[in-house]
């Protein structure tokens, strides 16, 4: 890579948010502020209730020209802000991002449509947003129409666009941008898989054509056939960055681990000042204790309850497979109503049946949720692989389908 | 380059050069969307003003008789408050922009002030219409009732009239804009407060009206949408044009302006992580 120069250059960037509120001050409270003490940009102003969050911290890295750098990481782990920063929608809280040549980003497909406009008048709209000169986008006109594949519906006002319609034609207009960076987010998980299979492609062309992509994407199969090199981000950390097949191999290796159980200290446990997760563990219910489609799974959550006594608390077990599809939601009160909370240690338990689970590995989230809100959210708490049960019939190779349910069947 | 800060003087007017064809853009969505489902279209940018003139030449007509001067009190108020309406909708649509274009500005990059500037010409469009309506009014009373006023050197000042009081109100507009992304309840206080400020404006009553030296001319006068609207009466009655009327607002029109620039870009930065 010698010689090459460096198109994007970020230097130690951090990203702080607060969480909880989002800096809804009133007016009253900041002239207040003028005219009391403290200032106006004091941070506790208004603010009460939130939470600090490094949604970035001390990020470094080089991209050279023409190289096509996927991002992975899980949820929360700062994969969105990093873009965010690249596409100069927000800035860092502290260090420096330095660009050489035209970005352009897709954090969302079809940004700027206006339902009323047709869809001809919508093109030339969203290739000014994306920073297209009308020159640009009358040459390239003929080509976004044959991508989008809209040509009969020209005249018609975008309101009437079924959601794939419009898809297309935002990622078509996009497409046909000629930036120096390209900066694209999971703009695939929408769309039909042929078109997605068409905005790989065009992707691969912009790179092949000696331009930069960064590429954020959950799905490590387009990461590995696009990209020559990969940055792994864990809660706001550069945890990895390499040749993609090392990096693929590692973060796989590390969110697929089996992880039956979690326990956390009282002052770095989970939770908020009134609700603390302690500790939890997932286990097979049989005498061998091995995960097996055919034996009962229990999930156990140890809680410290440090001032609800009410019955509004709700929770939600969220189950992912390997691939980051969520397989199932299950919620506590759905299940079993509410009643009263007591104050202090709480246990609570979860069952999932046998035969409802497929082999293969399962991540658990879980979610707790106060006033029908996110209370707090502990991401990927456990892990575990779940192996084939004795099983009847012929079939001997792996059986597709995040679940295996054993239905009723009738003959 | 993405930086945590940047000097305070740094703005993105360069750049929003480079984005023109985005600003003419918005502006064309501005009115195509605006009009496109209406059955009368841009004739109610029209009708509105026109018949609040008659309202007010109805009602004064009845309180106050010869404070209209020799123009036919129709066109007396119309030239009053077609620049008035400019003025209050240009603060009022510009200070609303960065709340509205919320979903853009959290999704892409574009030179924020953008907006505005397009929110503003697109609102000058209809005035330019409604500046139009009047002359065709005018010419109608010349030919039916003799009226003499109108068309009169005083037309020449018209671009620099319109110039000013754009100036002020995306001025105030971006001053505004900044504030209502942090508190929204702002953007009522602010359509109140300029509703109000119209009746400490000569738009309702010539500035003739008030007795020179008196306290609540020196009120009037500090309001710098005062001598503009005396210098659009003139420019569109043909009357006499008082030049020196216009030294003061030219001023705080520039000030306005800098201030509302300079604060706009200071909360834009941060804008994305507030909304």
């Amino acid at each position: 890579m010698s010689g090459a120069k460096h198109v994007i250059e970020a230097r130690g960037v951090h990203k702080h948010y607060r969480l909880g509120v989002t800096d809804h001050r009133t007016l009253g409270d900041t002239i207040a502020a003028l005219f009391g003490r403290g200032h106006i940009s004091d941070p506790a102003i208004g603010r009460v209730g939130g939470r600090d969050f490094w949604a970035l911290r001390d990020v470094s890295f080089n991209i050279h020209q023409g190289e096509v750098v996927g991002v992975i990481g899980r949820n929360g782990a700062g994969k969105s802000t990093l873009l965010k920063l690249l596409s100069r929608i927000t800035r860092p809280t502290s260090g420096s991002i330095r660009m050489r040549g035209r970005v352009s980003s897709l954090l969302e497909v079809g940004t700027g449509f206006h339902p009323e406009l047709t869809g001809l008048e919508n093109i030339h709209l969203n290739g000014a947003i994306l920073g297209m000169r009308r020159a640009e986008i009358a040459s390239k006109l003929d080509e976004i129409i044959a991508f989008a594949g809209i040509g009969p519906h020209l005249e018609t006002p975008i309101k009437r666009y079924s959601t794939g319609m419009k898809v297309r034609l935002g990622f078509a207009v996009a497409a046909h941008l000629e930036p120096e960076i390209l900066v694209v987010d999971e703009v695939l998980a929408v769309g039909d898989a042929e078109f997605q299979k068409r905005c790989l492609g065009r992707m691969r062309s912009v790179a092949d054509s000696g331009r930069t992509v960064l590429f954020v994407s959950h799905n490590m199969f387009s990461v590995q056939s696009l990209c020559s090199r990969v940055i792994w981000l864990d809660q706001g950390r550069l945890q990895e960055d390499g040749p993609t097949a090392e990096v693929v191999r590692s973060y796989l290796a590390e969110t697929n681990a089996p992880n039956h159980t979690r326990v956390w200290e009282a002052d770095e446990a989970p939770g908020t000042d009134v609700l603390r997760l302690r500790a939890v563990e997932v286990r097979a219910l049989a005498a061998e204790k091995a995960f097996l489609t055919t034996v009962p799974v229990e999930v156990e959550m140890r809680l410290d309850n440090l001032g609800i006594t009410d019955s509004d608390l709700n929770i939600q077990m969220i189950v992912h497979t390997e691939d980051d599809v969520i397989a199932f939601i299950s919620d506590m009160t759905e299940s079993i109503g509410t009643s009263l909370w007591v104050p202090g240690p709480t246990t609570v338990r979860c069952t999932i049946p046998e035969d409802l689970l497929n082999d293969g590995v399962y991540r658990i989230s879980l979610l707790f949720q106060r006033r029908g809100a996110r209370h707090f959210i502990v991401e990927d708490a456990l892990g575990f692989q779940v192996m084939e049960g004795p099983r009847q019939g012929a079939w001997f190779q792996k059986w597709r389908g995040a679940l295996r349910p054993r239905l009723h069947w009738q003959r | 380059m993405v930086e945590a800060s940047s000097p305070w003087w740094r703005t993105e007017l360069g750049e929003v050069w480079e984005y023109r064809d985005l600003v003419l853009l918005l502006v064309r969505r501005d009115l195509l969307a605006t009009y496109k489902q209406s059955v009368l279209g841009p004739l109610w940018q029209v009708i509105q003003p026109v018949l609040t003139a008659l309202v007010f030449a109805v009602v004064f007509g009845f309180i106050g008789r010869g404070q209209v001067g020799d123009a036919p009190p129709v066109l007396f108020y119309m030239a009053g408050i077609v620049p008035w309406m400019f003025f209050a909708n240009v603060i009022n649509r510009t200070s609303q922009t960065l709340v509205w274009n919320a979903a853009l500005m959290t999704k892409v990059y574009f030179p924020r002030l953008v907006a505005p500037l397009a929110t503003t010409l697109a609102t000058m469009v209809g005035f330019l219409l409604q500046l139009l309506v009047f002359g065709v009014m005018a010419t109608v009373y010349h030919f039916t009732d003799g009226y003499g006023g109108a068309i009169g050197l005083g037309l020449v000042a018209l671009p620099v009239l319109i110039l000013l009081t754009a100036m002020l109100a995306l001025g105030l507009g971006l001053f505004v804009a900044g504030l209502t992304a942090r508190y929204r309840d702002l953007g009522f206080l602010v359509a109140f407060g300029v509703q109000l400020l119209m009746y400490a404006s000569p738009v309702i009553f010539p500035l003739a009206m008030i007795p020179e030296g008196s306290k609540v001319r020196d009120w009037i006068v500090l309001n710098p949408m005062s001598g503009i609207i005396e210098g659009f009466r003139s420019a569109l009655l043909g009357t006499p044009m008082d030049w020196s009327l216009l030294a003061y607002p030219a001023m705080m029109a520039v000030v306005i302006l800098v201030l509302g620039l300079v604060i706009f870009q200071r909360i834009q930065r941060s804008f994305a992580d507030v909304i």
